[in-house]
């Protein structure tokens, strides 16, 4: 390898390594990465404030559009922490569907991330067929809520739609064909000599950077921790449950990507479990307009890991404040950590075995200022001032367009 | 004077491989489809992509040498095509044949990746100097084991010329049987020449984008795409001449159909492979071809010499 001394490259915002933007800055030196930076920041949408500004069912309609992918789990944790407020108690079946469409979700998440790792590995042929296997959750899921994504099933007090009987054995011969795929892909992973040559050894975190860097989900479940919010804080029924937690001790991304694997198969069995002793019962409670006061906290093991939503209530229809703390952002971290003394090359797959979803995590704004010298945070007020003399430099002004407007208006 | 400027522009010359390159491409990449699972693109697909980025405006980057960075695409394309008219296709004799020839086909197809290492390197891109030091790195790697897998059969017909090795193993097809290890070492080179899974690791997208070719559009960056797809058709004419050459006194409409199965046979483990693997790491390859392929390379030509020193003294 030619010797080009420190070489910086810069993977993001826009790469085509990353499906969403974020700005992660290398140092490399030959092909081996000397330091890694990670940047956020990008896709804030200011979601915890606009759910200040909206009602109750307005708000999980919000929360829900966090993520694309794990929409329901964004969904279901903020709607428990607003039912434990109003001291609703849902009706069993309404818990059992949840966790129906909930476990639904997880397949499809793992079966997505197992299609993008195997693409950041240069194996077309797993993205293809894992994605092509993806369709039959996505139809299962369609089948219940009527969406393929955002799935909007849940209310205050309960679920929107029940599941009757022929639906119940569709999702059955659905499961057991997933199930005889990710058979396939498991030995596919386990025995395919380039796929174990490019996951075994990289990204290494152990046991104990596991705890210290306190990742969540399945990345930490790789490391050997055997954490996970379904067993430890059983939310909805999954009391009820016989599963198991899939760890392993491989610490690097083949134990992710076998953890992935085997907590596929444990859905599907807990799937089949929810199926068949779905409780009769109505499904939704009636729930009241004004929550009261009071505040809560909910977690939920969602696909990639512990998702947690702080509520505060003050009595009104509105909520006063709600925080979100997606599992990448608990992730995140651990991957400059990750990056260290491993290969360009192993960059993508890297990043992409926390299975990252940025816009989830991005909810802080902060603001670079050139002339400024070092960070600087602004407040509301500066920033809103900031925006306005930005425009006005450039000629726009907004003020005076406001006011022209108005006019116009008031002349019609 | 005029029949020689046909024979390089029109056939067997720049126009012929251009079709074929470009129907290669179509059928590599409607394979490697069908073996994903996946409809993949209709037939003009590829002559369509070829219009296309002739129609757009190319950039040369500031800094980079404008006439390197231009001059890159054609010497890559005169290469594999001069290259092409050595080596014998569906005769036993090439259009033009010299004492040495396999020496000058093997050398004219290292050119092209010399043009992707400079052109990239002349990007002022990083992603392009990453990409076009692996490719330099991956060349070092295939090189030697493709030298060695060529020179096996050679010395078993005792000739540098392609034209006299096909006519020698025309005369003993029994004989091919001994170079079963060298065609599966050329074609795994091979793999790394054409950069496909699993040695696309020059132009890996999801780590340094476009590789060497970061920086490359339009007219320039179509050059480069045709000469990699001529490229294919003249390694697997190569490897046809080299390692298959059999029923080649047929006659031409015979033998050109001939030549046209051992080519689509070539394409089609081609894209067999780059589905059934992932991409391998740099390192991993370098080791993969020094430890595995030249080694055997190596027992190759002494299993031959062993060979020609029993049977053909």
């Amino acid at each position: 390898m030619p010797d080009f001394g420190n070489v910086q490259i810069p993977v993001g915002p826009q790469h085509p390594a990353l499906k969403e933007p974020e700005s992660f800055l290398i140092t490399l030196r030959g092909e081996k990465i000397t330091a890694a930076s990670v940047r956020m920041g990008y896709n804030h949408r200011g979601v915890e404030k606009g759910a200040e500004g909206r009602t109750y069912t307005q708000d999980i309609y919000l929360v829900e559009r966090i993520c694309g992918i794990c929409s329901h789990s964004h969904g279901t944790a903020f709607i428990q922490a607003v039912e434990e407020i109003a001291g609703l108690d849902v009706p069993r079946r309404a818990k059992y569907i949840r966790m129906l469409v909930g476990e639904l979700e997880r397949v499809h998440s793992h079966l997505l991330w197992l299609g993008v790792a195997g693409h950041e590995i240069g194996f077309d042929t797993l993205l293809m067929y894992s994605w092509r296997d993806r369709e039959v959750v996505m139809d299962l899921l369609a089948a219940v809520s009527g969406n393929r994504v955002h799935y909007s099933m849940n209310t205050v007090g309960g679920v929107r739609r029940d599941v009757d009987s022929a639906l119940a054995e569709t999702i059955l011969k659905g499961v057991d064909r997933l199930e005889e795929q990710t058979k396939y892909y498991i030995q596919v992973c386990s025995e395919e000599t380039t796929v174990i040559k490019r996951l075994s050894g990289v990204g290494v975190v152990t046991h104990e950077d596991a705890l210290r860097l306190l990742v969540v989900g399945p990345t930490a479940r790789a490391s050997g921790v055997a954490r996970d919010i379904r067993k430890d804080d059983p939310y909805l029924a999954y009391d009820e449950l016989d599963f198991k937690i899939v760890t392993s001790d491989h610490c690097d991304v083949y134990g992710r990507t076998l953890v992935r694997l085997g907590e596929l198969m444990e859905s599907y069995s807990m799937i089949r479990q929810i199926v068949k002793n779905m409780p009769d019962g109505p499904i939704t409670v009636k729930a009241p307009r004004k929550i009261p006061a009071g505040e809560a906290l909910s977690r939920y093991e969602a696909p990639r890991g512990e998702d947690v939503h702080y509520v505060k209530a003050n009595g009104t229809e509105k909520p006063e404040r709600v925080k979100v703390r997606a599992p990448t952002l608990a992730n995140l971290q651990a991957v400059s950590h990750m990056l260290r003394d491993n290969n360009l090359a192993d960059m993508p797959i890297v990043i992409a075995a926390i299975d990252p979803c940025f816009s989830c995590t991005d909810r802080a704004v902060e603001i670079d200022r050139a002339d400024s010298g070092p960070r600087d945070r602004m407040d509301w007020g500066r920033l809103r001032a900031h925006g306005i003399d930005f425009y006005r430099s450039r000629g726009v002004d907004f003020t005076e367009l406001n006011r022209s407007l108005t006019r116009r208006m008031k002349k019609l | 004077m005029g029949t020689a400027l046909i024979q390089i522009l029109v056939f067997p010359g720049l126009l012929f491989l251009a079709v074929a390159g470009l129907a290669g491409e179509f059928i590599d990449r409607r394979l490697y489809a069908r073996f994903q699972n996946r409809m993949g693109p209709p037939w003009f697909q590829p002559l369509a992509d070829f219009i296309k980025l002739l129609s757009k405006e190319e950039l040369v980057p500031d800094g980079a040498d404008r006439g390197l960075f231009r001059l890159m695409p054609v010497f890559a394309l005169t290469a594999v095509v001069t290259a092409f008219f050595y080596i014998p296709l569906w005769g036993t004799s090439a259009l033009h044949a010299f004492s040495g020839d396999a020496i000058v086909v093997l050398y004219l197809l290292t050119i092209p990746t010399f043009t992707y290492f400079l052109g990239g390197y002349t990007s002022k891109s990083v992603y392009a100097l990453l990409g076009s030091a692996r490719t330099l790195t991956q060349l070092y790697a295939y090189e030697v084991p493709l030298f060695l897998a060529v020179l096996g059969p050679c010395l078993l017909a005792g000739t540098w010329s392609l034209s006299e090795l096909t006519l020698f193993f025309q005369a003993r097809p029994w004989a091919l049987a001994a170079n079963a290890a060298g065609f599966v070492i050329a074609l795994i080179a091979l793999l790394g020449k054409l950069e496909k899974v699993p040695f696309d690791i020059p132009e890996a997208e999801t780590e340094i984008v476009g590789g060497a070719f970061t920086e490359y559009s339009g007219r320039f960056l179509a050059w480069f795409r045709l000469s990699f797809d001529i490229e294919m058709i003249t390694g697997a004419s190569l490897l046809a001449a080299v390692f298959l050459p059999f029923g080649l006194g047929l006659g031409f409409a015979a033998g050109f159909g001939l030549y046209l199965v051992k080519i689509l046979f070539l394409i089609a483990l081609i894209a067999l492979i780059r589905s059934l693997v992932a991409r391998l790491r740099i390192d991993q390859m370098i080791g993969f071809c020094w430890k595995v392929l030249a080694p055997v390379a190596f027992l190759q030509v002494i299993v031959n010499l062993v060979l020609k020193g029993i049977f053909f003294s």
